[in-house]
């Protein structure tokens, strides 16, 4: 085995996250970053994500996935970040140490003084959701046909039901409509789609494709390709209504039911997990529960918007190289918790109040003309009004606390309340 | 003859249900907007609609076998099916540059088509 690397700062995953991060981490002063992705290319999912929507808050335009990722591809050449394409990792320890693999030097072991994991995530599966039935080809997840037909060229079926009603699976219907395909139908087990208006009315409603709410597949038929599936109304407990079955012949179903963390790293790291985000546990620095590991992007929890991934990866990627550079130990955490309909927060977790802190947060459920507030105590830290929020999109709060002392405080609390005035 | 047609306002979350009331395509009324935004957009919406459109064209000697391409600004909307279909044919020789015109004035509408970002030749490919 070839000698042991010991780099300023190792970032794992070279998507928006990645990219964004290995910068910072650069411009913040890290001579020595090394950025270890195990695609052919840099970009992550964005070079799959043709359609434009992204950027609207970093660039104040909106951009293709691909046109974004170029940005900061072609900002990273600019720099001395050495990036290693077609190299995966395959164990990160508690104490930082890395093991890498690539088809030209076999194992690598790396000792960085600081990592960032950007894996991102992956999408949740049919056994993930329990959908009864054969187990034919044809059927496939929204971003998995999305790299089929935007990079290969390969196009997974003619006649397509949708289960789900995210943005990735509008995105698709759009994309299979617009490649020759029939989509029959979206079907979504609530009773309000998952995915952004914007998008139910320019990939849908613009092609006519129908979006069935409270409805669900309750059967796939089979068995060696995808020959229909049973779909039904569901109930206020989500189970299907006897005698509202019908039978839709189809070649191919399209599954756009979720993401989630991408946490074999995390694990086997020992970072503590959070059980609603399903990511690890961050502070205000974007660092997780084990000294110099930071995490940033879709590994951390669901960001609905590339810009919000940019921003979690630029302060992560400014922690560790103030990590490396200053090495203060960490004080003990003030937790953040959610308050009422609120599903979620992140960072989890402050040690330190002497920069303003953005919280994000998703809530339980829509709810027009509220406040929303961080309080620590009595005293409010941060406030920001909405005329309307969704679970399926993120809300941010931007907090301070004048002059940066956190004595006597114990306890965070994000809260979304109907708006008083 | 007098009419309405319904809209969603895409602006923010809110997703205002718009009614737009017209007569002989002239707009009388925008209800249901909570704010100027809805109705200028169920007006846009009614008398013309526009999208951007993006897809992707095939690539010889590059890295990969497609290249996706946007036009640089919004077309009609009743156009967006023909504009893919007439760039399904294109075939471009790599590389390519990142807002490269790929095709110029896109079926008479004055806006040209881009490409989306650098892609190399196989041979360029470190
Ligand atoms: C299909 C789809 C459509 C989307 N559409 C939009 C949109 O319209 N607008 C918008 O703003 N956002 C959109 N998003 C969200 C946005 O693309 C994501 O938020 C963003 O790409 C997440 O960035 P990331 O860097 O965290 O993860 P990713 O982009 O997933 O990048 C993670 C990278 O890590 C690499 N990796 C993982 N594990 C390892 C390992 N062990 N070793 C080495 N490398 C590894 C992967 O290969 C990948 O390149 C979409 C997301 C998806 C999935
Ligand atoms: S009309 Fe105004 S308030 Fe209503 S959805 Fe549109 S932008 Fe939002």
């Amino acid at each position: 085995m070839s000698k042991v690397r010991r780099p300023d700062c190792v970032v794992i995953g070279g998507g928006p996250a990645g990219l964004a991060a290995a910068l910072a981490a650069s411009s913040a002063g890290l001579d020595d970053v090394l950025l270890i992705e195990r695609d052919i290319e840099l970009g992550g999912i964005l070079p799959q994500c043709i359609h434009d929507g992204f950027g609207s808050i970093v660039f104040k335009e909106t951009l293709t996935g691909p046109q974004y990722a170029q940005r900061y591809v072609d900002e990273l050449a600019r720099t001395n970040v050495e990036v290693m394409l077609e190299t995966i990792v395959l164990d990160l320890a508690p104490d930082r140490r890395i093991t890498a693999m690539n088809s030209r030097d076999g194992l690598v072991d790396i000792e960085p003084r600081s990592v960032i994991l950007a894996m991102g995530c992956r999408e949740r599966t049919r056994h993930q959701v329990l959908l009864p039935g054969y187990r034919p080809a044809g059927v496939i997840t929204a971003g998995a046909a999305q790299r089929y037909i935007n990079i290969e060229g390969l196009m997974p079926g003619g006649k397509v039901v949708i289960l789900g009603s995210g943005d990735i699976g509008l995105i698709m219907a759009r994309r299979f409509t617009l490649e020759g395909a029939t989509v029959e139908g979206v079907y979504e087990i609530l009773d309000h789609p998952g995915g952004l208006t914007r998008n139910i009315v320019q990939c849908l409603n613009d092609f006519e494709i129908p979006l069935h709410l409270s409805h669900t597949v309750t059967f796939i038929h089979g068995p060696g390709r995808v020959e229909g599936v049973t779909v039904a109304a569901v109930d206020r407990e989500r189970l299907p209504v006897p005698g509202s079955e019908r039978h839709i012949p189809c070649d191919t179903l399209m599954l756009s039911v979720g993401l989630i963390p991408e946490n074999e790293l995390s694990k086997r790291a020992d970072l503590r997990l959070d059980p609603v985000t399903a990511g690890p546990l961050v502070d205000e620095r974007m660092e997780t529960s084990v000294d110099g590991i930071f995490a940033c992007g879709n590994v951390v929890n669901v960001y609905d918007l590339v810009d919000y991934v940019t921003h979690s990866a630029e302060i992560a990627g400014r922690g560790a190289a103030e990590r490396v550079l200053e090495g203060r130990p960490r004080k003990a955490p003030v937790t953040v918790v959610p308050g009422r309909n609120v599903k979620y927060v992140v960072p989890q977790l402050v040690r330190s109040f002497e920069r303003d802190i953005d919280f994000y947060f998703r809530v339980e459920h829509p709810e027009k003309a509220v406040r929303m507030t961080v309080k620590a105590g009595g005293e409010t830290l941060g406030r920001r009004k909405a005329k309307m929020v969704h679970p399926p999109e993120m809300a941010m709060i931007p907090a301070s606390v004048p002059g940066g002392g956190s004595e006597g405080v114990r306890e965070l609390v994000v809260e979304v309340a109907p708006d008083a005035e | 003859m007098r009419s309405s047609h319904e809209f969603t306002c895409i602006n923010c979350p809110l997703s205002c249900p718009l009614e737009l009331v017209e007569e002989d395509g002239r707009v009388l009324e925008v209800k249901g907007a909570e704010c100027r935004l809805g109705e200028k957009y169920a007006e846009a919406e009614f008398t013309d609609p526009r999208r951007v459109v993006t897809t992707t064209v095939t690539v010889r000697n590059g890295t990969l076998p497609l290249l996706p391409v946007r036009s640089t600004e919004a077309i009609p909307r009743r156009l967006v099916r023909e504009a893919v279909e007439s760039l399904a044919s294109i075939a471009v020789e790599a590389p390519v540059k990142e807002g490269q015109v790929i095709l110029a004035d896109l079926l008479g509408t004055g806006v040209d088509v881009v490409s989306s970002r650098d892609l190399n030749t196989l041979s360029g490919h470190k």
